[in-house]
C-alpha cells in the first residue's frame, strides 16, 4: 500500500520518543518519506503517550487515523489505540503486562518477553529495542539499516552498550519472524535511500535563521518553541552569534529591538503565553521602526492551557494584539520547507521594511518531524535593506531625517556608530527627524508612513499558495500546518468533484485580492482551522470575502486534524455546491 | 575623536520638558560633562532611555537614542551592546522604570555583567503619572496611592545590586555635580555592568525628600579615608548601616569578565560589522550533521 502506519504506545519517561525516533530516523534513511507524529501531555514521567511513523514512499505531511502496526508497552496502550488498528495489521505487545485485545477482536497478537529479553541481555532499558526489532520484522525493513543506526546512536555509551542494543534488537526481530502473523498484510514497497532529511519546523527554524544571518537569538523556554533556541545555542556561537536566555519574554523581545536597532539580524521564539508579554515590545518596535523577527509557536492555552496540544488561536493576537496602531507582518509557514523559506523571508522583510515580522508557526509543525525534500541554500538569500550611507551622512546639512515620509513608506535608517546618523528611535510619535511631536498633522502622517510600508510589501509578495484547478466545485481554504491534513484529504477526495486548496502563507498583510479571485469561481468554499472561532475565516470575511456557500471544519480539543475527517467535510462541501443555488 | 568632543556637541536643540528646579537638569549636565571629558563620539554613545520624567533624559543628548518600553531599558541595553561591542550604552531610567516594573530585569543586568552602565535617576516617586508611589518611596510618605501613608517597605537599589552581583555600585546626588561627574566617568569606563543610582528630586511631588533634606542627611564616602571599594560585604554592611544615604563609590570588582568576555566564539571585532555571508560549502556541512 506505499504507506504504513506503526505506533508506539507506553508511559512517558519510558523513551517512547527516543524509540520512535529510532524507528522515524532508520525508514527516513532507507528512503521512505516521514511524518512522525508525538501525543504526550505536561508532565516529565507517568501517564500514556504514543509516537506515530508514518512510513509512506510518497511524501506525507499528516497523522494518520489508521494504524497498521501497533506496539504496546502497556495495556492501556492496546485499550487506547487497538480500535484504530485495521484488518491485516498487527499488535506487538511485551509478555511482561500478559497482553489481552478486547473480546472477539480478530487481530493478530505478536506476543514478546521484550523486559525479560532485555534484562537477560543485562540492559532493561534495551526493551523498547526488542520493540524496535520485532516492527522491523513485521514490516520487512532490513535489520542491516537499523544495526548501522544503532551502532551509530550508542557509540558514544561505549562497545557495550553497542552490542547490548544490537543484541536486543536482532532478539526482537527473530522472535517476531517466529510468529509472523499469517493476515499481516503490511508491506511497503522497496525504495532506494535519497539522503533527505528528517526535521521538524523548529530545527527548520534554527537553521533558516543561521543560514538568513541571524547572530542574536533571545528566549524564555517554553513549549513548543524552546528547541529553536536550543538548536540555536550550538549554532550561532559558531558563526560568532550568540543566544541569550533571559528572565522572561518581555526581556527576550525588547532585546531583540536593542540588537535590531544596532543592525544586527536578532529574533527570539515563543508560544501564546509569551507571545502576549511581546505585545509592547513588538509594538515598540512597530513604532520607532526597528527590525525585529518573533516566532510564534502557537499552542493551546494561557500558562499550562493545554502547552503540549496544537492549536492555531493567535491569529488575531499576532495582528491585532498590544495596542493600536503597530503595523506588522505575520507570516504562516505550514511545512518544514516553508518554515525554513519563512524564517529567511521574515529578516529580510524586516531589514526591508523596518517592522517586526511574526513567524506563526504552530505546534504540529514545530515539533513533529518530516520528510524533507530540500532545505536549499538559494532558497534563502540576505537582503539587508536601506541604510544610509557614509558619504550622505557626510553631505548632510542638518541633521539626519529617519522617519523622512517616503512613497512606499520606507525610509534608510541609520546604524549606532555611524558618524553623523545620531536619531532618537522612539515609541512616542515623532516627526521625521525622530524628535518627538504630538502635533496632529505629522501623527497622520507619520501613521500613514508606517502603514504604507504593508501596503507596498503586499504589492510586491504574494501571500497564498494555490493547488488545483481554477473555478473547483470546492475550495478549501487553511492556513499553517493544517495545510499537510488538508492536502491529504483533498487526495483522497479525487473523483468525487474537483477540489482546490488555498494556503494563506501571509496572514498580514491579508492577501485580501488573491483570496477573493480564488473563492469567487469556487462552487463553495471550505475553511478548515485549528481555532474555535474560525480566526481566518473571520480575517478572510473582514477583507470582503463573503462567499454564499461557505462551510467551516475547526478543531480545538488539542488533537490533530486527521485527513480522514477534513475529507467528510470535503465531501458534504461538494454536496453543498452541487445544489448550484446561490 | 579624543579631545575634540565639545559641550555643544552632546546637546541636542530639543528643549527641556522637565519642571523648572528638577533634579534631572543635574544628572543630564553631569552626565553631558562626563561625555565631554571621556571624548565619546556622539556616534559612539547609545542611550537606552525608560519612561519616565527621566527617560526624557535622551532628547537632550545628541547620541543614538533608543527610547523604550517602561522598564525595558536592561535588556534593549544588552541587545545594543552585544550587537556592536565598541559602543558605548547607557541605560537611563527612573525608580519606577528599574525598580518597579523593570525589577525583574534590574536584578538579572547585576548578575550577567554586560558591559552597560545603568544610570537611575531616583526621585522617590512618580513624577511622569503625577506622584503615586515608588518602590523608593519612604515608609510613611504620603503620596497620591498611599494617601494615609505608604505601608511598604521601600527598595534598597544598592544592596539589591550588591547582592546580584554587581560589579560597580555607586550613588550619586544630582546637587553634587563634581561628584556625580566623576561617579558617572567611572560607571562608564567600568568593564561590565556599573549601576549609578543618582538622588535626583522632583520638586513638584515629593515634598519630603528635598534637596535641602538630603543636604542634611547623605554622607560621602569619599570622606571616609579607610573605605575601601573592593569589599561586597563591607559595602553592604555600609549601605545597610546609611540606610544607603550616601554618595561615592560603593563597591568596584575590577577583575570579573564582562558577559561578552566569556561568550565562546564572541569575536571583539562587533557583530554588525561582520559579514552574514555563508558559503554553500558551510551549508552543505550544516546539512550534512543532521543526515
Ligand atoms: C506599561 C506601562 N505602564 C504604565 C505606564 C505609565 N507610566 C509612565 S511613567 C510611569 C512611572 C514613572 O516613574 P519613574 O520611573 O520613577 O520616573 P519619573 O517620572 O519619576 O522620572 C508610569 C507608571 C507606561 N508608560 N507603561
Ligand atoms: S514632575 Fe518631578 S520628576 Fe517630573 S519633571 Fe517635574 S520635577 Fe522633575
Ligand atoms: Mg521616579
Amino acid at each position: 500500500m506505499g504507506d504504513v502506519a506503526w505506533k508506539i504506545g507506553g508511559d512517558q519517561g519510558e523513551g517512547i520518543d527516543s524509540t520512535g525516533d529510532v524507528m522515524a530516523t532508520v525508514a527516513n534513511r532507507l528512503g521512505y518519506h516521514i511524518y512522525g507524529y508525538k501525543s504526550f501531555s505536561s508532565r516529565i514521567k507517568g501517564g500514556h503517550t504514543h509516537y506515530q511513523v508514518r512510513i509512506a514512499d510518497h511524501p506525507v505531511r499528516a497523522a494518520t487515523a489508521r494504524t497498521d502496526v501497533l506496539v504496546a508497552l502497556t495495556q492501556e496502550t492496546i485499550d487506547k489505540n487497538v480500535q484504530a488498528v485495521g484488518p491485516g495489521g498487527a499488535v506487538v505487545a511485551d509478555q511482561a503486562f500478559s497482553p489481552a485485545l478486547p473480546e472477539g477482536s480478530q487481530l493478530a497478537l505478536v506476543t514478546i518477553p521484550m523486559a525479560q529479553i532485555a534484562r537477560q541481555i543485562g540492559n532493561p532499558l534495551t526493551r523498547n529495542m526488542v520493540a524496535v526489532g520485532a516492527s522491523a520484522a513485521l514490516l520487512h525493513l532490513p535489520m542491516a539499516a537499523f544495526s548501522a543506526y544503532v551502532s551509530e546512536k550508542f557509540a558514544r555509551k561505549g562497545d557495550e552498550t553497542v552490542a547490548q542494543n544490537l543484541e536486543a534488537l536482532g532478539q526482537g526481530y527473530t522472535a517476531a519472524l517466529a510468529q509472523m502473523p499469517e493476515g499481516l498484510s503490511v508491506r511497503l514497497p522497496a525504495v532506494e535511500p535519497a539522503g533527505r532529511l528528517l526535521l521538524t519546523g523548529n530545527q527548520a527554524v534554527a537553521l533558516g535563521a543561521v543560514r538568513a544571518g541571524c547572530r542574536i537569538m533571545a528566549a524564555y523556554p517554553i513549549t513548543p518553541a524552546t528547541d529553536i533556541m536550543e538548536e540555536l545555542v550550538t549554532l550561532l556561537p559558531r558563526f560568532g552569534g550568540v543566544v541569550c536566555q533571559m528572565e522572561d519574554e518581555i526581556a527576550a523581545i525588547t532585546l531583540v529591538v536593542g540588537a535590531g536597532y544596532a543592525g544586527v539580524r536578532a529574533m527570539t521564539a515563543t508560544s501564546g503565553p509569551g507571545f502576549s508579554l511581546m505585545q509592547e515590545g513588538m509594538g515598540l518596535a512597530a513604532a520607532a521602526e526597528v527590525p525585529a523577527v518573533i516566532v510564534d509557536c502557537q499552542r493551546a492555552g494561557p500558562s499550562t492551557g493545554m502547552p503540549t496540544k496544537n492549536e492555531q488561536s493567535d491569529v488575531m493576537a499576532a495582528i491585532f494584539g498590544g495596542h493600536g496602531g503597530a503595523a506588522r507582518v505575520v507570516l504562516a509557514p505550514g511545512t518544514v520547507e516553508q518554515a525554513y523559506h519563512d524564517i529567511g523571508l521574515a529578516f529580510n522583510l524586516a531589514e526591508g521594511y523596518h517592522l517586526p515580522v511574526i513567524v506563526a508557526s504552530d505546534l504540529s509543525l514545530a515539533e513533529w518531524t518530516q520528510t524533507v525534500e530540500a532545505l536549499p541554500y538559494d532558497g534563502i538569500a540576505v537582503e539587508r535593506g536601506p541604510v544610509v550611507s557614509a558619504a550622505e551622512l557626510a553631505s548632510l546639512v542638518t541633521g539626519f531625517d529617519r522617519y523622512r515620509l517616503t512613497e512606499s513608506g520606507v525610509s534608510a535608517r541609520s546604524l549606532p556608530g555611524q558618524a553623523r546618523g545620531q536619531y532618537l528611535a522612539t515609541g512616542v510619535e515623532h516627526l521625521p527627524s525622530g524628535k518627538v511631536s504630538e502635533d496632529p498633522a505629522n501623527r497622520r502622517l507619520e501613521m500613514d508612513k508606517r502603514e504604507r510600508k504593508l501596503a507596498t510589501l503586499a504589492r510586491e509578495y504574494r501571500g497564498t499558495e494555490y493547488m488545483g484547478n481554477e473555478r473547483p466545485d470546492v475550495l478549501v481554504i487553511t492556513f499553517g500546518s493544517t495545510v499537510g491534513a488538508v492536502d491529504e484529504a483533498i487526495g483522497l477526495s479525487q473523483g468525487v468533484g474537483q477540489v482546490a486548496r488555498l494556503q494563506v502563507r501571509r496572514l498580514w498583510p491579508f492577501p485580501a485580492e488573491e483570496v477573493l479571485a480564488a473563492a469567487q469561481g469556487a462552487g463553495a468554499v471550505l475553511f478548515v482551522e485549528q481555532n474555535a472561532q474560525g480566526q481566518l475565516a473571520q480575517l478572510a470575511e473582514m477583507s470582503g470575502l463573503h462567499h454564499a456557500r461557505t462551510r467551516h471544519l475547526r478543531r480545538y480539543d488539542g488533537t490533530l486534524f486527521l485527513p480522514e475527517e477534513i475529507q467528510g467535510a470535503i465531501v458534504s462541501a461538494l454536496d453543498l455546491a452541487a445544489k448550484g443555488v446561490s | 575623536m579624543a579631545g575634540t568632543i565639545t559641550l555643544a556637541d552632546v546637546k541636542t536643540d530639543e528643549k527641556s520638558w522637565w519642571c523648572p528646579g528638577c533634579g534631572d537638569f543635574g544628572v543630564l549636565a553631569a552626565l553631558q560633562k562626563a561625555v565631554v571629558d571621556l571624548a565619546i563620539a556622539p556616534s559612539e554613545l547609545v542611550m537606552v532611555a525608560g519612561i519616565g520624567c527621566s527617560g526624557k533624559i535622551g532628547n537632550y543628548i545628541n547620541s543614538y537614542n533608543i527610547h523604550v518600553v517602561h522598564g525595558r531599558t536592561l535588556p534593549t541595553a544588552m541587545g545594543v551592546k552585544l550587537a556592536n561591542r565598541s559602543l558605548k550604552v547607557l541605560a537611563v531610567g527612573g525608580d519606577g522604570d528599574g525598580f518597579a516594573i523593570g525589577m525583574g530585569h534590574f536584578i538579572h543586568a547585576c548578575r550577567r555583567n554586560v558591559d552597560v552602565t545603568y544610570i537611575t535617576m531616583d526621585n522617590h516617586i512618580y513624577g511622569l503619572t503625577k506622584g503615586q508611589n515608588s518602590p523608593t518611596s519612604d515608609r510613611g510618605a504620603k503620596v497620591k496611592t498611599a494617601p494615609e501613608g505608604s505601608i511598604e517597605a521601600p527598595v534598597r537599589p544598592l544592596q539589591m545590586a550588591l547582592a546580584a552581583g554587581a560589579t560597580w555600585v555607586g550613588q550619586g546626588f544630582s546637587s553634587n555635580q563634581a561628584e556625580l561627574v566623576e561617579l558617572l566617568k567611572g560607571a562608564i569606563g567600568h568593564r561590565g555592568f556599573s549601576f549609578l543610582n543618582v538622588i535626583s528630586p522632583c520638586v513638584t511631588y515629593n515634598k519630603v525628600n528635598t534637596y535641602a533634606w538630603y543636604k542634611q542627611v547623605l554622607t560621602r564616602l569619599a570622606e571616609d579615608g579607610a573605605y575601601r571599594s573592593d569589599d561586597r560585604q563591607l559595602a553592604m554592611a555600609r549601605a545597610m548601616e546609611t540606610d544607603e544615604l550616601l554618595t561615592g563609590l560603593l563597591f568596584e570588582d575590577r577583575a570579573a569578565p564582562s558577559y561578552e568576555d566569556q561568550l565562546a566564539g564572541f569575536e571583539p571585532q562587533p557583530l554588525s560589522a561582520q559579514s552574514l555571508a555563508m558559503s554553500p560549502a558551510q551549508w552543505q556541512e550544516l546539512l550534512a550533521e543532521l543526515a
